[in-house]
């Protein structure tokens, strides 16, 4: 089993912020787009680099949506940032119709996710993103894991002609990908190998998977842990092959289980490959105030809480 | 487009759109006839003489060309009609109109690459942001083409409208001039009726746009007042045309009245309709 070095404590957003300014020096193309949130989604490099390339939208997110679907016409590759959840929910329509049917070359950068927005509550801590914006044909769907990961993926996403749901959030998180590992769109990475059940999580859930994979080891379950940072296109090769050896899963994310990276395993797997599965996530609730960590706690996304769910999965194996 | 279309040759070729027009939504009984009859005339004048675009050789892009956004997408009727008169794809395809395999969906769309078409409408506000975002790439860009748009006048409930009316106004996008269909009516009945704010002009003006006023039924009106918005393009404002129309214009039983917004006549209509536009030297598809 390999053993992860923290490289760091940084936060995914600042990966993105990182990432966008690489983006934007790489390609002239590029033009970020962000609705009264430039510090918050870290933008600031990329804007004082690029002023002419950024735009700020207002507090008005559903035209800065469609705008960006206009700049993409006329080949503008525009990345348009505002929190998870006024970047999804509250302009759904805007991105099914002017951005996914259309099919358009935009990327939706969504920081702030899930439950580790911390103190704002549940009016700001979107937990069904994911669900909302796998459902829409052409529409890639990623959510990284750490700071490192977001800034490539950043990058990665530049390169790709489509539009794309980019992932991240607010806290300080565990950095443990190298900073030189490129990031291939759709394509699971393995972070450690094991025979007796597999881990398969995404976002900042990953870290909590590769510590619940220690955990695991001194019970004597061999874990294998992968990071599905694509939730949409699925690397369905990739689960396949892995839950074939081990022939019980775990899905763990920062998300409602409802439409999350569970949903999307399971429903390969009863198709393909019917396995038992435990599933770690929201269970159909709405988050609250409190500290990250607090919160983690009480809506049962932790590492014990994955150990448990694993544990579950191999006595359901028979 | 190069062209040499007068004003008696855009009547004629409006008369031929609004056959076209009532015979693509008759021949599914399902279609918006009323608000695409009250237009033809502005699309005409538009791609068949203001518009300086190339039909033959679409280019999704829209780099160096005018550009043209239907925010109002139910109206596609005339859009197609209009798109395919003036070469953008064969006229004959008009009877595949809302049928299963067609690329003239219900409502205009970009998923079976229909030429002419950029994005899909008909979530209403939506249009005219995109049409913003394109005029600010041309900014960007440094091109100095235009980007035309119209948008219902029932439309104009939408919030998403003043989201972009005020970003247009705020970036400066005196490249683009928008026209509002100002027919006074929507599905549910007259516009005062169902939503009484209707002083488009002081709205406009309250914004920061440059706001102009048209009869889009007067070919008289048309020619002068567009070349007047024209002339205020690079003036550091947006241009927006109030354009006054009638729902159902040219046939005399679809006027005065909010009926026929989705509606599709049947064929005793078809026919009464018909002998008030005769076929012109263009034909019928």
């Amino acid at each position: 089993m390999k053993s992860y070095e923290i490289l760091g404590q940084k936060d995914t957003r600042s990966g993105f912020g990182a990432g966008l300014h690489e983006a934007g020096k790489l390609d002239s193309n590029v033009v970020a787009l962000c609705a009264d949130l430039t510090g918050s989604l870290m933008m600031d490099a990329f804007k004082d680099e690029f002023p002419e390339r950024f735009i700020q939208a207002g507090i008005a997110e559903a035209n800065m949506i469609s705008a960006s679907a206009g700049l993409a016409i006329g080949g503008k590759i525009p990345f348009a940032g505002t929190f998870a959840n006024f970047a999804t929910g509250r302009v759904y329509d805007q991105i099914r119709q002017s951005v996914a049917y259309s099919h358009k070359n935009v990327k939706i950068c969504a920081s702030h996710a899930g439950l580790t927005l911390g103190e704002d509550g549940a009016t700001h801590q979107i937990l069904e993103d994911i669900g909302l914006m796998k459902m829409l044909p052409n529409m890639v769907v990623i959510n990284p894991c750490d700071y490192n990961q977001t800034k490539a993926a950043t990058m990665a996403i530049a390169k790709y002609d489509g539009p794309v749901y980019l992932r991240f959030g607010r806290p300080k998180w565990p950095v443990f990908i190298p900073e030189d590992m490129p990031f291939e769109i759709g394509k699971a990475l393995m972070l450690n190998e094991g025979k007796d059940v597999t881990i398969f999580a995404t976002g900042h859930m990953v870290w909590k998977a590769i510590e619940a994979g220690y955990a695991l080891a001194e019970k004597g379950i061999d874990a294998e842990v992968i990071n599905i940072h694509t939730i949409k296109p699925l690397d369905r090769d990739a689960i396949l092959a892995s839950v074939k050896k081990t022939g019980c899963v775990v899905s763990a994310e920062e998300h409602q289980m409802n439409g999350g990276l569970g949903d999307s395993i399971a429903q390969l797997l009863s198709r393909e490959l019917p396995t038992p599965m435990e599933f770690v996530a929201v269970n159909d609730s709405f988050g609250e105030s409190g500290t990250p960590d607090q919160l983690l706690e009480k809506y049962g996304l932790t590492t014990a809480a994955i150990v448990a769910a694993a544990e579950r999965a191999v006595l359901r194996k028979g | 487009m190069e062209t040499s279309y007068t004003v008696t040759s855009m009547a004629t070729m409006a008369t031929q759109i609004r056959r076209d027009v009532l015979r693509m939504v008759h021949a599914v009984s399902s279609g918006h006839p009323g608000g695409s009859l009250g237009c033809v005339d502005y699309f005409t004048a538009l791609h068949f003489h203001f518009m300086k675009h190339n039909p033959s050789q679409f280019n999704m892009s829209g780099n160096g060309e005018d550009v043209f956004f239907l925010s109002n997408g139910h109206i596609s009727p005339v859009y197609y009609s209009t798109l395919a008169r003036c070469g953008y794809f064969p006229v004959p395809e008009l009877a595949t109109f809302r049928k299963l395999n067609t690329r003239l969906q219900g409502h205009p769309a970009t998923h079976e690459h229909l030429p002419g078409i950029r994005v899909a409408t008909g979530s209403l506000g939506q249009g005219l942001s995109v049409a913003a975002g394109l005029a600010l790439q041309k900014k960007i860009d440094g091109d100095a083409s235009t980007v035309w748009a119209l948008t219902g006048d029932g439309e104009l409930q939408e919030g998403q409208i003043w989201e972009a009316v005020m970003f247009a106004a705020h970036r400066k996008l005196d490249n683009m001039i928008v026209a509002v269909d100002y027919n006074q009516k929507q599905i549910d009945g007259s516009t005062g009726d169902v939503m009484g704010l209707t002083e488009w002009t002081s709205k406009f003006l309250a914004f920061g746009w440059e706001v102009l006023e048209m009869d889009g039924n007067n070919w008289d009106d048309i020619m002068k007042v567009v070349p007047q918005a024209q002339s205020k393009l690079g003036c550091g404002k947006p241009i927006v045309i109030i354009m006054k129309t009638e729902m159902g214009m040219g046939v005399d039983f679809m006027m005065g009245t909010h009926a026929w917004h989705g509606k599709a006549p049947n064929d005793e209509q078809l026919a009464k309709a018909l002998a008030q536009l005769p076929e012109t030297e263009h034909k019928d598809y």
